[in-house]
């Protein structure tokens, strides 16, 4: 998995609603979605972004409402990589079981500027900032986490499990 | 080493003697619930990993109470394969519009929920049913489809935080101002990963509706669950509803606690959350001078029979003020049913208020009193977020029934003694 791109950076406690509005929740469309990614905070967001491209934001990324929506738009809109000082907690499972990878380095969001060019090692827990020149680093996901991200999140995992189950 | 009532069912639920905060566990479900907006994702999921039918009918609850009734062409389409999935796998707890209510306000009221239960549901004020002495906590589709094929779920046992609220009560003081006020004291993510225990003389005090919004509210504090262990109080409650056998459950005396907040309440005077934050709490006294467009009252927070109650107290008698709309939201059937016997619709529409049929509605800006740019509401709903209620330039003012009503009358942001 190649996590590579531009960083877009956001405050604090950006909620579920400014990711994907509940006014677009009336289809579970990705593409649909993701073409209001960010909408409230910055409505040309989606305009601005590049396939690879990494959000960069505050504590408490993704807090509110569990619409897996969210993480579907921000993925859909081409984001490689969510990192944050922290995350909402079902933001944070809903991310790693749709397979959009989030890392929590508060010393790296502090350091990124908008517009950094960065790369992102999932399991070396190692960010490199091209434009800076720095390198930050972060704690890995536990095994079982990596495994269900890696794999392509939850239902891969799960397709495996019923099938022996069954067999 | 003791445990908390919240390790007690995980430990249950995943097979063990114990379990240990931050311990990664597979646990089985008792009830698994959806909506019509979370749903379809879920349903999605349940046929991408190939599940041949659900792990079983009578434990899951779908439940269309967001954008119902339909609110336009996609949202009908929505519900639809909702109703569809329901009647293909025998969905024992399916409700249609006409008998559908607020989910987490109509599973307690149905007993299909019991204490000592572990709940997902694919909505994030799932923890609602904490009030009970349940686990419960919100997740996303595809956890929720997975969890309708296999029944089980990957959970992360959490850290709990106590909460012993003393003191005595001050005169319109609720659940709702209590709540809002630990929101205010520890931030919108001064609970994240943790579950929010709450005991004390005032919650033992607290009737069942008050206690379910309390528990509603921990998500805005970043909470996986609230928890209230469970008394004669939940058991009378329990008693005539129960789909199945309760199981209570209490936390050990030597529970261990990541952090004990005592909180005393005698000096709290019912407050308000500002814009755009749960955690912008006030006291209602120190803001009155806030005109206001509309007023909603209802929600999975504050719209059960105890809360029409409240707001009809104060509502008897005086109109709504000419330049604010009042929309009043029963959140379930049920709710409604009694609200109309006890005569508080008579005391709402002499005042000049809206009644609706149990939805969601306007407390995510779906639809039944969307706000216009500039304007503001005050609602008993539960987020203040940014385009919450409508427009991203609107304004959502949180609070309870009483400063509900009140501010409905004065045209601005008021405490009930101020009429
Ligand atoms: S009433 Fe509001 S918070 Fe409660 S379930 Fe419905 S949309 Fe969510």
């Amino acid at each position: 998995m190649e996590i590579r791109g531009k960083a877009w950076k956001f405050g604090d406690h950006i909620d579920t609603d400014v990711i994907i509005p509940a006014r677009y929740l009336n289809t579970s469309d990705p593409y649909e979605l993701a073409a209001h990614c960010m909408e409230d905070a910055d409505p040309e967001f989606v305009k601005k972004v590049s396939k690879g491209d990494i959000i960069v934001a505050g504590e408490n990324f993704g807090c509110g409402s569990s619409r897996e929506h969210a993480p579907i738009a921000i993925k859909y809109a081409g984001v490689s990589c969510v990192i944050a000082k922290s995350f909402a907690r079902i933001f944070y499972r809903n991310a790693i079981n749709t397979g959009l990878p989030i890392i929590e380095a508060p010393d790296a969001v502090d350091r990124i500027e908008e517009g950094d060019e960065i790369e992102v090692f999932l399991e070396e827990g190692k960010i490199i900032n091209h434009t800076k020149k720095e390198e930050y680093s972060f704690e890995p996901l536990p095994e079982f986490m990596m495994k269900l991200l890696t794999s392509g999140g939850l239902i891969p995992f799960v397709r495996e499990r019923l099938a022996k189950k069954g067999a | 080493m003791g445990m908390t009532i919240a390790e007690k069912i995980l430990a249950a639920k995943a097979g063990k003697d114990s379990v240990k905060p931050g311990e990664l566990i597979m646990a089985r479900i008792d009830v698994a619930l959806a909506n019509d907006v979370t749903a379809p994702l879920a349903i999605k999921a349940f046929e991408d990993v190939g599940a041949e039918d659900v792990f079983d009918r009578e434990r899951i609850a779908l439940v269309p109470d967001h954008f119902t009734p339909n609110k336009d062409i996609k949202a009908a389409q929505q519900a639809k394969m909702v109703r569809e999935f329901a009647y293909k796998y025998w969905i024992k707890w399916y409700f249609e519009v006409g008998r559908v209510g607020i989910e987490h306000a109509l599973l307690p009221e149905q007993g299909i929920v019991v204490p000592g239960d572990l709940v997902i549901g694919a909505d994030s004020h799932t923890c609602t049913y904490g009030a009970l002495g349940a686990f419960a906590t919100g997740v996303g589709s595809t956890d929720l489809g997975c969890a309708m094929a296999t029944g089980e779920v990957w959970l992360k046992v959490p850290y709990t935080l106590r909460f012993n609220i003393e003191g005595k009560k001050r005169p319109y003081v609720t659940g709702k101002d209590i709540i809002l006020h630990i929101i205010g004291m520890i931030g919108v993510d001064g609970a994240r990963y943790r579950a929010m225990e709450f005991g004390g003389s005032v919650i033992r005090e607290l009737c069942m509706d008050e206690r379910f919004t309390i528990c509603n509210m921990a998500i805005e504090a970043g909470g996986k669950t609230g928890i209230i262990e469970p008394d004669d109080i939940t058991k009378e409650y329990v008693k005539e509803r129960a789909q199945r056998e309760p199981v209570y459950y209490t936390s050990d005396e030597d529970a261990s606690y990541e952090k004990v907040y005592d909180v005393d309440i005698s000096n709290l005077e019912p407050v308000v959350a500002l814009p755009h934050l749960p955690e912008n709490v006030k006291p209602v006294r120190e803001v009155n001078d806030i005109e206001i467009d509309q007023v909603v009252i209802g929600s999975c927070t504050n719209g059960r029979i105890t809360d029409l109650r409240q707001a009809a107290e104060v509502l008897k008698g005086r109109k709504v003020h000419p330049r604010v709309r009042l929309i009043v939201i029963p959140a379930t059937q049920k709710i409604w049913e009694q609200a109309m016997e006890e005569g508080l619709f008579k005391i709402f529409v002499e005042a000049g208020a809206a009644i609706s049929c149990p939805t969601c509605g306007p407390c995510l800006g779906g639809h039944m009193g969307i706000l216009a740019e500039g304007e503001r509401a005050v609602a008993t709903t539960n987020r203040n977020f940014v385009g919450r209620m409508g427009h991203p330039k609107s304004e959502v003012y949180l609070a309870s029934p009483y400063v509900a009503a009140a501010s409905a009358v004065a045209g601005r942001i008021a405490h009930p003694d101020e009429l």
